[in-house]
């Protein structure tokens, strides 16, 4: 066993060194900013730009709009797949994996063509192209980290409600004269809260660093403007990678102590 | 499609609002938003994209399209997305199960567990433009690995032929989120080898090598290609990273589609409507592939 644990330190040791060499990197550049000494200047300078501001809100306010309709659209089929429509399950499960088949640029290219330009039935145009307006746009981009975030959703609310005994839940709560806002609010809901708590932050997660969609659509996010701003400085990005970093990880930690023991629902999107 | 759907569960749950014994059942519409939904922005946008690599701009019927993917500018990207993706999956397949194994079998203390785990977590979620940085601070031609090749062996790894926007830099920046993810799927497979199974063996008079020879490496074996095969694709789909390390340099599939979209070369919305098609059949491939090893795992890991 000895020699077994000397060889598992030797593989633990360069996954850590892989893992935290390029953060090193960055941040050691990131506080170079003043010549001959270290100073947090490129992050006073990121934060304080206008313009990331600007576009951290905008992806923060998109990420909390992808979470409530992500939320609304997938807890509701999810449970009630689980209660009334188990056969259909395995559609929703398939479903919700296309995404994995289908990259984000893909979708991006298919959701420009279909709803930039006039969406029509029968030669009668029932909508305007989304992509011309604001609104529009915006809806086309949560729609699509809505669709991205899909899978990671589906999976940690499925986990959880595998969990818990639903049926025996929901029948216990109809006898004692529960209806079903008081059975989803009161019964379901605190039971997942931790699943949809963390399905929530990876989603934040991917959606706050999202770029692919975000551009094609021409939306001001946070990713894009990171993209332009790599092109015309050098310290403020780094500072903002680590920035970026340390909410991935905020939220990933809050997601291992929520579901501590429970099977994982971490895992990569957004590359 | 699932007017019959309430006939398996048992009829007690369909509530006190609906006395007696149905033959049409309502429960379909609950998931009827998620099916509209899923039709309007999944469904829907393939089918366009589908529909597209078969029409010419003016919307007739071609073959054009498929046949410009044998062009050799196309074929190149396909071949190098190909081999970016073969070659990070191997490699973070292979790193990853080492770390999985060294956690699980390999006598690691629990809290380096589940840190390794939270690591994971962070790192296959941690990609795009702050990735991307993250190693131009590091193996850059400025980079801090590149500066202490300078200072301590007086060699400059750019002059050895090194280069970050190349084959090897995005597939060094690549490994970052891949071997990560080989770890988060590995380590329930490997905490599924049951001690039974080598404490039998070993009575039997097995040695290490055969054990792993004829009884561990079998049962992982499709998990492990499973896996291997999810990275391939989840490289191969991957853009953001690729576009902000070399900002279209290499040209990746993903890169030529992000081209055609924005018309920077010869635009063709149509080529690459069949450059998506193509993509996504092979993702498709890979998806499905995975899922099958999966499935034949998990009748021995549970």
């Amino acid at each position: 066993m000895k020699r077994f644990a000397i060889w598992s330190w030797l593989w633990f040791a360069l996954g850590a060194l892989y893992f935290l060499l390029p953060l090193y990197g960055t941040l050691d550049f990131s506080l170079r900013m003043q010549r001959g000494t270290l100073s947090l200047l490129a992050y006073q300078k990121a934060l304080a730009d206008p313009q990331f501001i600007r576009s951290f809100t905008f992806s923060v306010q998109m990420a909390v709009l992808t979470i409530i309709v992500g939320l609304l659209l997938i807890v509701p089929t999810a449970y009630w797949v689980h209660l009334r429509l188990p056969e259909l399950r395995p559609v929703v499960e398939f479903l919700t994996l296309l995404p994995f088949v289908i990259p984000a640029i893909v979708l991006v290219f298919g959701l420009i063509r279909t709803y930039g330009r006039p969406v029509t039935i029968l030669s009668v145009t029932i909508m305007p192209p989304l992509t011309n307006t604001t609104l529009g746009a915006n809806s086309l981009l949560i729609a699509g980290y809505v669709v991205l975030s899909m899978p990671y959703l589906y999976r940690a609310v499925d986990n959880g409600l595998r969990a818990m005994d639903v049926r025996t839940l929901t029948e216990a709560a109809q006898s004692l004269g529960a209806g079903w806002p008081t059975i989803v609010a009161r019964v379901i809901f605190p039971n997942l809260r931790a699943a949809l708590l963390s399905g929530a932050l990876l989603t934040f997660a991917i959606v706050v660093g999202e770029l692919t969609i975000a551009n094609f659509l021409a939306r001001p996010a946070f990713a894009p403007y990171l993209a332009l701003l790599s092109n015309s400085r050098a310290y403020e990005p780094a500072a903002l990678s680590i920035v970026s970093f340390a909410l991935t990880w905020a939220a990933m930690g809050i997601i291992d102590l929520l579901t501590r023991g429970a099977p994982g629902v971490l895992g990569g999107a957004g590359h | 499609m699932s007017e019959t759907a309430d006939s398996t569960t048992s009829g007690s749950m369909t509530g006190p609002r609906s006395p007696g014994p149905r033959r049409m059942s309502w429960a379909w519409v609950g998931v009827l938003p998620f099916f509209i939904f899923v039709m309007a922005f999944l469904l829907l946008p393939s089918a366009a994209i589908f529909v597209g690599s078969f029409q010419n701009p003016q919307g007739q019927f071609t073959l054009d399209n498929l046949a410009g993917l044998l062009r050799p500018n196309i074929r190149r990207a396909y071949a190098l997305s190909i081999q970016i993706s073969a070659a990070t999956a191997l490699g973070g397949g292979l790193f990853g199960f080492l770390l999985a194994y060294a956690v699980t079998i390999g006598g690691l203390p629990r809290p380096v567990r589940s840190t390794l785990i939270t690591f994971s977590g962070v790192a296959s979620n941690f990609a795009g433009v702050p990735l991307a940085f993250a190693f131009i601070s590091t193996l850059g031609r400025t980079g801090f690995i590149t500066a202490v090749f300078r200072t301590l062996f007086n060699q400059n790894i750019y002059d050895m032929g090194f280069n970050l926007y190349s084959f090897l830099g995005l597939s060094l920046t690549y490994m970052y989120f891949q071997f990560p993810l080989m770890v988060l799927i590995m380590t329930p497979s490997l905490d599924g080898l049951k001690r039974e199974w080598r404490e039998a063996s070993e009575n039997l008079g097995a040695t290490s090598l055969q054990y792993w020879r004829h009884i561990a490496l079998p049962i992982l074996l499709p998990s492990l290609l499973g896996t291997m095969i999810l990275l391939f694709g989840n490289a191969f789909g991957a853009y953001a990273t690729a576009f902000a390390l070399t900002g279209g340099l290499l040209n990746l599939v993903t890169i030529v589609i992000g081209a055609q979209m924005r018309g920077d070369v010869l635009h063709d919305p149509n080529l690459g409507y069949a450059l998506a098609l193509g993509m996504v059949m092979i993702m498709a491939v890979s998806i499905a592939g995975y899922t099958w090893l999966q499935r034949q795992t998990e009748r021995w890991l549970r």
